[in-house]
């Protein structure tokens, strides 16, 4: 009698043991975290050699090095060339061991990049200006899309084909920084958002456009644009055509900002070891891109392979348009065009959201981008025999499929 | 013996009626799920019923029927009963280590008063700090951990928020519980030379079961939507969290599907309030029923 309790308790503080050890492990999370960020010191050391030979980096890799990328979403074609680069072994030619990390609701990638917790990071540029300028130190080293894909999509039938005709009219935006090119185009128009515009935050979906409770929807060409028309028009029994609506294009507007660019770590850029490791990623990667240019299905198929739960004639769409928001890349591929960076500092700099406020309130300066990586990374890759700036790219004709089947 | 063959007699057929009661509900569900389509259809309503945002529970049925992607013989209901089951096992995790962290500190803010003055108000403020915030630091952290063989993934991270939001209820409820024996019977104890030890299991734990199994519930509640959140949080893969995420963003063109998803997130919910059911049987087994609500 007198042991039994005694082992009961034995026992609850076993588990409780072990619940602590696990706090514990979480706990020391935050110091192992700093000594993490000298960590890739020692192991780089060791392939210290690497960056003074990188012209022959696939030359001897004994140990691929860890690189850890954060995307801003979940695995899908918007990615496609970081999941071909690693499935098609272009990473481990360059002797890197990627992981990709997929994005979620909270997830802020160049947060997540500027704490250390991942090597580099995609994400649009207005929002990582944002970011830099409240303190996270980091760079753009590729701008893999060169054009926007943010469209703002109404009815054919309501007469908006440009942002002047936008006034009066209930406009759906996303809000959380994505809704700045349409602010900008609305300025431009001589409209105040808010006030000559009803603005209404929208969902994930396009069902507010569908029902006509908004005049106008935000949608990327690659996801949201394609989710319209997968829809089955009940008037007709059959899917919407593109002929039912019309699209206002911020890239002809003038409005449009950069988007999914890789980010480094600013302060890490100054190792050698960071740079070559840099060098490597933002070779292998573009080169993932180059691939899924010239292998648009087999790129799709290496995404659905990944996880993705998007249908077939979906994930084909949102690669193909990806293409074309990256294709041609007349500098190169993942080389910044200095007068569309300027023009994607002046919109993140002067345009006023609804709250009256401006994404960046200085010029980030040269410091936030640098062309050193990509181009050097086109010199490569052009010696491969690769071209890279797609002069000659044509995008693939595809049939979107009920619900994206 | 005879009242003992009609105690389970009598257990058995209340467990029909509760069986019984709880088809019911599902039912009153149904019908005040159509009944409200059907008013949204003859007055307006301040939200919309129509099909695409409210599918017809035979669409939601069908729809949990279909094929996942096209292509592929999984149907959805499959793929969301795996979910289900995925994020139960990590909410079963967090509820465990919650509630072991959650006793913990509720015997030690007992014992030690100055550690109930010092640790309580910490222990309250630790739910007020916004998932929003915590989630993608403890992702972060967890990214740069590993011992050994042992990485800490996301699933480990999903598990943690689940124990951050479990522990809190019971640690209040469990202190609460610790403290309800009445100074006559902690005398008594002193008075049989009983060590605090001895107090604590013959008497202290005993008189908080009562408090300790409302505890449990909210605790378990607090796992399940701490896991759903946290994979919503996170993106976290092969839950039901982001299985929610992932059919949301399909809903223009099947409006079905997210329900599917939902409704095997209330499934996890029922499940784990079942299993606590368990073991609140076991925990008040030897009670007598007038002292249970």
């Amino acid at each position: 009698m007198k042991t039994a309790p005694r082992g009961r308790l034995a026992a609850i503080v076993g588990v409780v043991a072990v619940a602590g050890m696990t706090l514990a492990a979480c706990g020391g999370g935050s110091s192992s975290g700093e000594s993490s960020s000298a960590a890739p010191a020692p192991e780089s050391s060791s392939a210290a050699p690497a960056p003074s030979e990188s012209e022959a980096p696939a030359e001897e890799c004994t140990e691929p090095m860890p690189v850890n990328l954060q995307l801003q979403w979940f695995v899908q074609a918007q990615f496609g060339g970081y999941y071909a680069a690693k499935d098609k072994g272009f990473y481990a030619e360059q002797c890197l061991d990627v992981t990709i990390l997929e994005g979620g609701v909270d997830i802020v990638p160049q947060t997540q990049l500027a704490q250390g917790a991942a090597d580099y990071a995609i994400a649009w540029v207005p929002k990582a200006l944002a970011s830099r300028e409240q303190g996270a130190g980091i760079v753009d080293v590729a701008q893999v899309y060169q054009r926007s894909g943010t469209l703002q999509v109404s009815w054919a039938d309501s007469g908006i084909s440009t942002p002047a005709d936008l006034a009066g009219k209930k406009v759906g935006n996303w809000g959380f920084g994505n809704e700045y090119e349409l602010f900008a185009g609305l300025t431009q128009a001589g409209l105040k958002p808010g006030k000559d515009v009803e603005l209404v935050q929208q969902q994930f979906d396009m069902q507010a456009l569908l029902n006509r409770e908004i005049d106008a929807a935000q949608a990327m060409t690659y996801n949201e644009y394609a989710q319209v028309l997968e829809a089955v028009n009940p008037d007709t029994g059959e899917l919407y055509k593109p002929e039912d609506f019309t699209v206002i294009n911020w890239n002809d507007v003038g409005t449009a900002m950069y988007q999914d660019a890789i980010w480094a770590s600013e302060e890490r850029l100054a190792d050698p070891a960071y740079q070559d490791m840099t060098q490597r990623f933002v070779t292998a990667s573009l080169k993932g891109w180059i691939y899924c240019r010239d292998n648009p299905e087999e790129c799709a198929q290496i995404i659905t392979a990944n996880g993705s739960k998007l249908g077939a004639s979906h994930q084909l769409w949102m690669m193909n348009e990806v293409n074309k928001l990256i294709w041609p890349s007349p500098l190169g591929v993942g080389v910044i065009d200095p007068a569309l960076w300027a023009q994607t500092v002046s919109v993140a700099l002067n345009t006023l959201n609804a709250d009256e406020v401006t994404i960046i309130t200085a010029d980030p300066g040269e410091a936030a981008y640098t062309n050193q990586y990509a181009e050097a990374a086109n010199a490569a890759l052009t010696a491969e025999g690769l071209n890279t700036t797609g002069d000659d790219f044509a995008p693939i004709v595809v049939e979107l499929k009920e619900g994206g089947a | 013996m005879a009242s003992r063959t009609s105690t389970v007699g009598s257990r058995a057929k209340r467990g029909l009626v509760s069986l019984g009661w709880a088809l019911g509900g599902v039912l009153v569900a149904i019908l005040l799920w159509e009944g409200v389509k059907v008013l949204g259809s003859i007055i307006t309503l301040p939200f919309e019923t129509s099909d695409q945002a409210m599918p017809h529970v035979w669409s939601i049925v069908s729809g949990a029927m279909q094929p996942e992607v096209r292509g592929s013989d999984t149907p959805v209901w499959q793929t969301v009963l795996i979910a289900a089951i995925y994020t139960l096992v990590i909410a079963f995790g967090g509820f465990l280590i919650g509630v072991a962290v959650g006793l913990l500190l509720a015997i030690v803010m007992q014992r030690f008063a100055f550690f109930e003055r010092g640790l309580l108000p910490f222990v309250i403020a630790s739910q007020t700090v916004p998932l929003i915030a915590l989630a993608p630091l403890i992702v972060g952290i967890g990214n740069r951990i590993s011992i050994g063989p042992f990485e800490w993934g996301q699933t480990q991270s999903i598990m943690f928020i689940a124990a951050y939001l479990a522990f809190f209820p019971l640690s209040v409820g469990a202190l609460r519980g610790l403290q309800a024996a009445t100074p006559t019977q902690v005398e008594l104890m002193r008075s049989y030379a009983a060590t605090p030890r001895q107090a604590l299991w013959k008497l202290r734990f005993p008189a908080s079961i009562p408090y300790l199994v409302p505890a449990l519930k909210v605790s378990a509640a607090a796992a399940v939507v701490g896991t759903v959140v946290a994979q919503i949080s996170t993106g976290g893969r092969g839950g039901i969290g982001r299985l929610i995420i992932e059919y949301a963003r399909e809903t223009t063109a099947q409006p079905a599907k997210v329900y599917v998803a939902v409704i095997g997130a209330v499934i996890v919910g029922l499940l784990a309030a079942g299993l606590v059911a368990l073991l609140d049987l076991y925990l008040t087994r030897n009670l007598p029923k007038e002292t249970l609500t």
